[in-house]
């Protein structure tokens, strides 16, 4: 075993005070704390009590570059993720160009190491199409080998059941999961908030919640009928959560994500035209949110995702309908996950499987499981730390979220990606 | 007279008291529409912007005739020939207008909100005249109106609103609107033109006209946008017509002194016979003449009263 390089101090991991001693990048050993041992020349990071997490890892966002450099770009959506806690982050491909060849995967990867060499680090999701068309499947391999670590439409989702089902197919041989956006094209019909109360009140077109079962439905049969795994994307509705425990108990192996904004706010925030709680899917009633909140409990949902979408204020500041859909998620999204524990709806050791393990595992990328070995990706939380959210606190471009104004508890002070410091609160 | 209102953006903005007070008003400037010089100084010097993104004949008309006769001057924006049809976004194009310094802006738009939205950027007061398929707030109130002239008193007095419910704004702010004077409602549409949510409207819900029409004091028929057979919502115009057109048949089954409304513009055949759009039942014409005094009443409030001012 390696001499010990750096250690973090007094940290509290699993309900007791300890001492984390790193070397190359990796965890060597996880002492009970000792205010009087002696840590000579080792680097050392004061904790003071606060809690330990393994760096949370996010496999759904959208960092906009190429193409959208205004909204976010790379450096700034890492920024982002090593002030949320996160290290690792999956990008999604509906960036423009699309991530659906090799040089745009490159492109992304050698900007991320540019910027931000020690982590967070990027992992690409290719296109499951070309060009998101739908039509047409993007070269996985070629992907695969440019470094993608999981293939999805997110954004624009694959009416094409046969196409679709191909592209399940097809993925097997790079091994690369598909991720899927779960919206019937066809039958959610433009709508931009939940059909029902606010859609009438509103006078705005609305999503019906069956628009996403229906797609939820079709990927549970292509997962059966193929025994290939699917990954389901932002789920928000009671319906889908329905359908998903029922497949998970017939062994169809799907899996599936929900967001923070699910999980908390309901239809109701879009109220008075609020296009910073406009996102797709929409927000929905409060009866999917609890319903997502017990099958998070319960482990129905497998993993949380920020799904965060930044973009400009001037193109949120507009009518609601030509306003775009999105909500900037990374910055807040411990800080929302730990309202939940707040809330007696979570444990902290759901927060660790539900934001690292299962991520983790999912798209097999590195599990920090705080033992001698693992890599030394820790968040360091203060849930006393309470603090308003304002424009100015957030690095990532975005500054679209219904949280801004709102009053959170809990904040990261730290982070660590391998064992090096990427982010310290001022 | 008292007017607590910065803008106009939905019926839900008013109590039943600002209603009445707007129809006692209205009642006094409809007798101008009688005079040889139908003109009043009260609004001279004031400025009133109207911007119409969405064509419109009878309630840009509407507007601008009645700011007109109150000596307001009016500057018409439409959105083909404006910067908006190069691209300028609505905040942009809007905060041009307000550097210009009206006194109020009218405004009309496809997209629900828009008009909410300019009220939160502008100092200006904001006028609804139509947004998207949310709120008509004028329109009802123009409605109300013509059936406050014609009926001593709303109570025990049915409405029933006919034909594409929910696509209409007119539908919504109507409903508002009357269910604040206490008049009970009824809609009737085929299900594929009711919205969602309907059962949390107070109104009784039909999808019969038979049954819909049976002992009403008036029906509004509301338009139907023919595109609605292409995005499956019909089988066809023709059935349609066949079963939701109000048409003799189905006014035997009102009450004998049954008012007929029709917001317009009207599709005559489809969503009405054409008999029954120029019978004595039939108020379409009072509508437009009620429009005129009740923006009249409407301009001279938010240009007088307002706490703008």
């Amino acid at each position: 075993m390696s001499a010990p390089e750096c250690a973090v101090r007094n940290g509290r991991w699993r309900d007791r005070l300890v001492d984390v001693f790193i070397a190359r990048g990796h965890i060597v050993d996880l002492l009970p704390a000792d205010p009087s041992r002696d840590l000579g020349h080792l680097d050392c990071i004061d904790a003071h009590g606060a809690l330990l997490l393994p760096g949370l890892i996010d496999a759904h966002t959208h960092l906009r570059e190429p193409g959208q450099e205004y909204k976010e770009d790379i450096a700034s959506g890492l920024q982002a993720a090593a002030q949320g806690g996160f290290s690792h982050i999956m990008c999604m491909a509906n960036t423009d160009p699309v991530n659906d060849c090799a040089p745009v995967t490159e492109f992304q990867l050698h900007k991320a190491s540019a910027t931000h060499p020690h982590g967070p680090f990027l992992h690409p999701v290719g296109a499951l199409s070309k060009g998101l068309s739908g039509k047409e499947l993007a070269p996985f391999f070629e992907l695969a080998e440019a470094g993608c670590v999981a293939l999805s439409n997110d954004g624009i989702p694959v009416a094409d059941n046969h196409l679709f089902r191909r592209a399940v197919e097809y993925s097997t041989g790079p091994g690369l999961p598909v991720i899927d956006h779960c919206e019937d094209p066809g039958f959610s019909a433009h709508g931009v908030v939940n059909e029902g109360l606010i859609s009438d009140a509103l006078g705005l077109p609305g999503q019906p919640s069956i628009a996403e079962a229906m797609q939820v439905s079709r990927d549970i049969l292509v997962a059966r009928y193929l025994q290939i795994p699917i990954h389901l994307a932002h789920i928000s509705t009671r319906e889908s959560v329905e359908l998903i425990a029922r497949a998970k108990q017939d062994g169809v192996p799907v899996t599936a994500e929900t967001c923070p904004h699910y999980l908390l706010w309901d239809q109701e925030c879009v109220r008075g035209y609020n296009t910073l709680a406009k996102v797709n899917p929409p927000l929905r009633t409060r009866d999917d949110v609890l319903s997502l909140r017990q099958a998070v409990s319960e482990g129905v949902i497998d993993i949380l995702v920020t799904d965060h979408a930044p973009h400009a204020d001037f193109e949120k500041d507009a009518p609601f309908a030509q306003a775009p859909n999105g909500i900037s998620g990374l910055d807040t999204a411990l800080s929302l996950t730990w309202s939940l524990i707040l809330d007696q709806i979570l444990g902290i050791k759901d927060l660790c499987r539900l934001w690292s393990f299962a991520p983790a595992s999912l798209f097999s990328l590195p599990v920090n499981e705080f033992c001698a070995g693992s890599p030394a990706d820790i968040c360091i939380f203060n849930p006393d730390d309470s603090w308003t959210v304002q424009a100015k606190d957030l690095a990532s471009k975005g500054k679209n979220t219904p949280s801004m104004g709102q009053r959170l508890s809990g904040r990261v002070q730290a982070m660590m990606v391998q064992g090096r410091l990427v982010y310290a609160r001022e | 007279m008292h007017w607590a209102h910065s803008h106009l953006l939905t019926v839900s903005d008013l109590s039943a008291d600002d209603i009445h007070t707007v129809f006692e008003l209205a009642e006094r400037f409809a007798e101008m529409a009688h005079r040889p010089v139908k003109k009043a100084p009260a609004l001279k010097g004031k400025s009133v912007v109207l911007f119409f993104a969405e064509p419109s004949t009878r309630t840009k008309t509407s507007f601008d005739i009645a700011a007109k006769r109150l000596s307001a001057d009016t500057f018409s924006l439409a959105q083909s020939g404006s910067s908006l049809q190069k691209g300028e976004n609505i905040k942009d194009t809007a905060l041009t207008l307000q550097a210009m310094h009206p006194d109020a802006l009218v405004i009309r738009h496809t997209v629900s909100g828009a008009a909410q939205y300019l009220s939160r950027i502008l100092s200006c007061n904001v006028i609804n005249a139509g947004d998207g398929w949310h709120a008509h707030p004028t329109q009802a109130l123009l409605d109300g109106f013509c059936l406050h002239q014609v009926w001593s008193s709303f109570a025990q007095r049915t409405l029933l609103l006919l034909g594409d419910i929910a696509h209409s704004r007119v539908a919504r702010s109507d409903v508002e609107l009357f269910h604040k004077l206490g008049v009970q409602l009824r809609v009737c549409a085929p299900r594929t033109l009711l919205p969602r949510g309907i059962d949390n409207w107070p109104v009784q819900v039909f999808t019969d006209p038979v049954q819909a029409c049976s002992g009403v004091d008036a029906i509004q028929c509301l338009r139907l946008q023919l595109e609605r057979q292409d995005s499956g919502l019909l089988p066809s115009i023709r059935e349609y017509a066949q079963v939701y057109a109000l048409r003799p048949a189905l006014l035997q089954l009102t009450q004998p002194e049954v008012k007929i409304l029709h917001p317009g513009p009207m599709n005559r055949g489809v969503e009405i016979e054409s008999s029954l759009a120029d019978s004595s039942k039939s108020l379409v014409l009072s509508q437009v003449s009620a429009g005129v005094a009740v923006r009249m009443a409407l301009l001279y409030l938010f240009l007088t009263q307002s706490p703008k001012e």
